[in-house]
């Protein structure tokens, strides 16, 4: 119903547009406005005229009083754009252009991704900032956007970008230390945060010890790290595999406070072995 | 008379004819079914006679008249006798149904005999056999069954400690803006992959892993393309893989093409997805004494111990085996009949096919398990 009337409202404009240029008249109206704020129209004669104010995004008909202003209240006129506004009056037309501008930011969008990755990995993390103003608008004036990359343990990553055409972005390394990072953008006292997580990377040094227990053999790993000190995850799958005369037994555990525990048939001569992915740790021949 | 009056007295005299050949002479198999008399009133007159019988009870799940017609039915209950058939704890076996079975007599005298009886399950991810030496007893002018009763082991009460580990996901709401973040999704690599031909199929078999720090719910699909670009077909993996993946897990996967030659496929796209899943990481299964066993049925054997303290119902088994060069060359699953109850060990055999029996130098068995008390 709405776009019914919009097309034909538009309709209207363009036929009284085509009249209007003939006559050569322009309306009395600031050529830039600030969107959501009051606008006053001046119009000058006698008599009733109708006043159309047309962009893509919007559409509003006044009826005024010839020689008064018309006056469009505030938050009326609140999509930025280019518009027309066309005075119809009963003989002629006036019309003239004009941009609404946005306001200052009120709102962000911020994207940050991913919002878990590794530590220790270069460029791996991307903010990108839109900057908006009350009523949705990208405020395409260059703005200053703040981004903070807060990390576990104290340690900040500050930087200062100008958002050009409403976006702002940049790239951060992940901390060599897991932990949730706070990633925080801020403009003009906005501020929008996200969380990214920073887990540990492939484990390193993966190693068992084992000792007899009855018939059994008891395998235990030592607390399991990264590279660069990190603790894996608990619920990280550790293999263990004996392997004895032709007969394999195997157990997936997932690591629990850090290490892995289990227990397989103690049979004498066997090899047993531990893995987690495409990480191979330690062998033991059993009985040691 | 006309004629069809005629037609109309003759079907009457036939029906009356059947009703008091039926009432006279009765099928001794519909009278036990319709009226529930067990079936030593119909006295079995010999060993192969008396087994049928008792195994046709079982198909019809007569429990009562299968016990009844026990030789031995004072050496346990007719509950120990169902638990034995069915599982004391839901399993595949509980919901399975009697589809067949051969009879093999192994040993006959004028008292007792030996029969061997092998029956086919059929359950709901295809069919088991099981084979049970049954001893018949000549007593009282007929033919009974001594069942071999198997107890299922029991585990004395303890508690077990575990410290137990989930996973819980929390999604971005229908109200958040649009930039803001969600929680990513797993990643997951194919960390092998190798197309063979066979019988008339073409045949994937890879392996999978999930190398994030969350647990993953994963699916393999994979296109085969001809050489101008196209699509020849499209299939997933779905039971011939483990669909949740922990942390640093690797499952295997298999996808069949059948009816597609190797040599009409010019490139494969494979696309393995992820995405983020609830998960726990018990209960723990112990995949003990494995054994690849040779020709004329070359298989894998093993068994699969609960190290958890939970009932696991199902368990299914995925097998990878290797050729020499430590490529993948086939992927077998089988499943767990009874439910794994802690600590007592379940046997389990996946199959091999011959022509690659020899091929095979090692192999890796990987079991996922599914849990009633996580359903709930």
């Amino acid at each position: 119903m709405t776009l019914r009337c919009t097309f034909a409202a538009l309709w209207v404009v363009c036929a009284m547009a085509t009249v209007a240029s003939a006559q050569n008249m322009q309306l009395e109206l600031p050529k830039n406005v600030k969107a959501g704020s009051a606008v006053s129209i001046s119009t000058a004669g006698s008599g009733k005229a109708v006043l159309y104010i047309v962009s893509p995004t919007q559409t509003l008909r006044r009826d005024v009083q010839l020689g008064e202003s018309a006056v469009i209240a505030p938050g009326e006129l609140h999509n930025a754009g280019h518009y027309s506004a066309f005075l119809v009056g009963p003989s002629s037309a006036q019309t003239t252009e004009f941009d609404v501008s946005s306001e200052r930011p009120s709102t962000l969008s911020f994207l940050a991704k991913p919002s878990r990755l590794p530590v220790d990995l270069h460029d791996g993390i991307s903010g990108v900032v839109y900057v908006f103003d009350a009523f949705r608008n990208l405020v395409l004036a260059p703005t200053e956007v703040s981004f903070e990359l807060s990390e576990t343990g104290g340690a900040t990553q500050t930087r200062t970008v100008t958002a050009r055409n409403g976006v702002a972005w940049l790239r951060l390394d992940s901390a060599p230390k897991a932990g949730s990072a706070q990633f925080q953008a801020r403009v003009d006292g906005i501020t929008e945060k996200r969380v990214v997580q920073q887990v540990s990377g492939e484990p390193c040094n993966l190693r068992m010890s084992a000792r007899r227990s009855g018939t059994r053999v008891e395998l235990e790993t030592e607390p399991l790290r990264d590279c660069k000190g990190n603790a894996v995850p608990d619920g990280t799958i550790v293999t263990f595999i004996e392997r004895n005369n032709g007969s394999e037994s195997t157990v997936d555990v997932p690591l629990k406070r850090g290490i892995a525990r289990t227990d397989l048939p103690a049979n004498d001569g066997a090899t047993i072995s531990v893995a987690t992915g495409v990480v191979m740790g330690n062998e033991i021949r059993w009985p040691r | 008379m006309s004629r069809g009056g005629l037609l109309a007295f003759a079907i009457t005299v036939v029906t009356v004819a059947l009703v008091a050949v039926g009432a006279i002479f009765p099928s001794t198999s519909a009278f036990a079914s319709a009226s529930g008399v067990p079936s030593a009133v119909r006295r079995p007159s010999s060993p192969q006679e008396a087994v049928e019988t008792l195994v046709e009870e079982i198909s019809r799940k007569d429990w009562a008249a299968a016990y009844n017609g026990l030789a031995n039915k004072n050496e346990f209950t007719e509950q120990d006798f169902v638990r034995d058939l069915t599982g004391t704890h839901p399993s595949l076996r509980s919901y399975a149904s009697l589809d067949g079975f051969d009879l093999h007599p192994l040993h006959a005298s004028a008292d007792t005999a030996q029969i061997r009886a092998d029956l086919t399950w059929s359950e709901v991810v295809g069919t088991y056999h099981e084979v049970r030496d049954l001893k018949v007893i000549h007593a009282d002018n007929q033919w009974q069954v001594a069942w071999p009763l198997v107890k299922e082991p029991r585990v004395p009460p303890q508690v077990l400690a575990v410290n137990y580990l989930r996973w819980d996901v929390v999604y971005r709401g229908p109200e958040d803006d649009w930039g803001a973040q969600d929680v990513e999704s797993p990643h997951v690599r194919i960390v092998d992959m190798h197309p063979t031909d066979r019988a008339g199929a073409v045949v994937l078999v890879g392996e999978l892993l999930n190398e994030d720090v969350v647990p993953a719910f994963v699916t393999v699909k994979a296109t085969l393309l001809s050489k101008n670009g196209s699509a020849i077909a499209t299939e997933d993996a779905f039971d011939k893989m483990s669909h949740v993946l922990l942390p640093k897990q690797v499952t295997p996967f298999r996808i069949d093409f059948q009816n597609v030659r190797l040599a009409e496929v010019d490139n494969i796209r494979m696309n393995p997805s992820s995405s983020l899943i609830a998960a726990s990481a018990d209960p723990v299964v112990e995949i003990e004494d494995q054994k690849l066993n040779g020709l004329p049925d070359s298989s894998l054997t093993g068994k699969l111990v609960n190290q958890s303290g939970q009932v696991v119902n199902i368990a299914h088994v995925l097998a990878t085996f290797y050729d020499n060069n430590g490529q993948p060359v086939w992927v077998a699953d089988g499943y767990a009949d009874r439910a794994l109850l802690p600590q007592i060990p379940v046997p389990f055999t996946t199959s091999l096919p011959a022509d690659l029996s020899g091929r095979v130098s090692r192999y890796r068995v990987v079991a996922s398990t599914y849990s009633s008390s996580h359903l709930q």
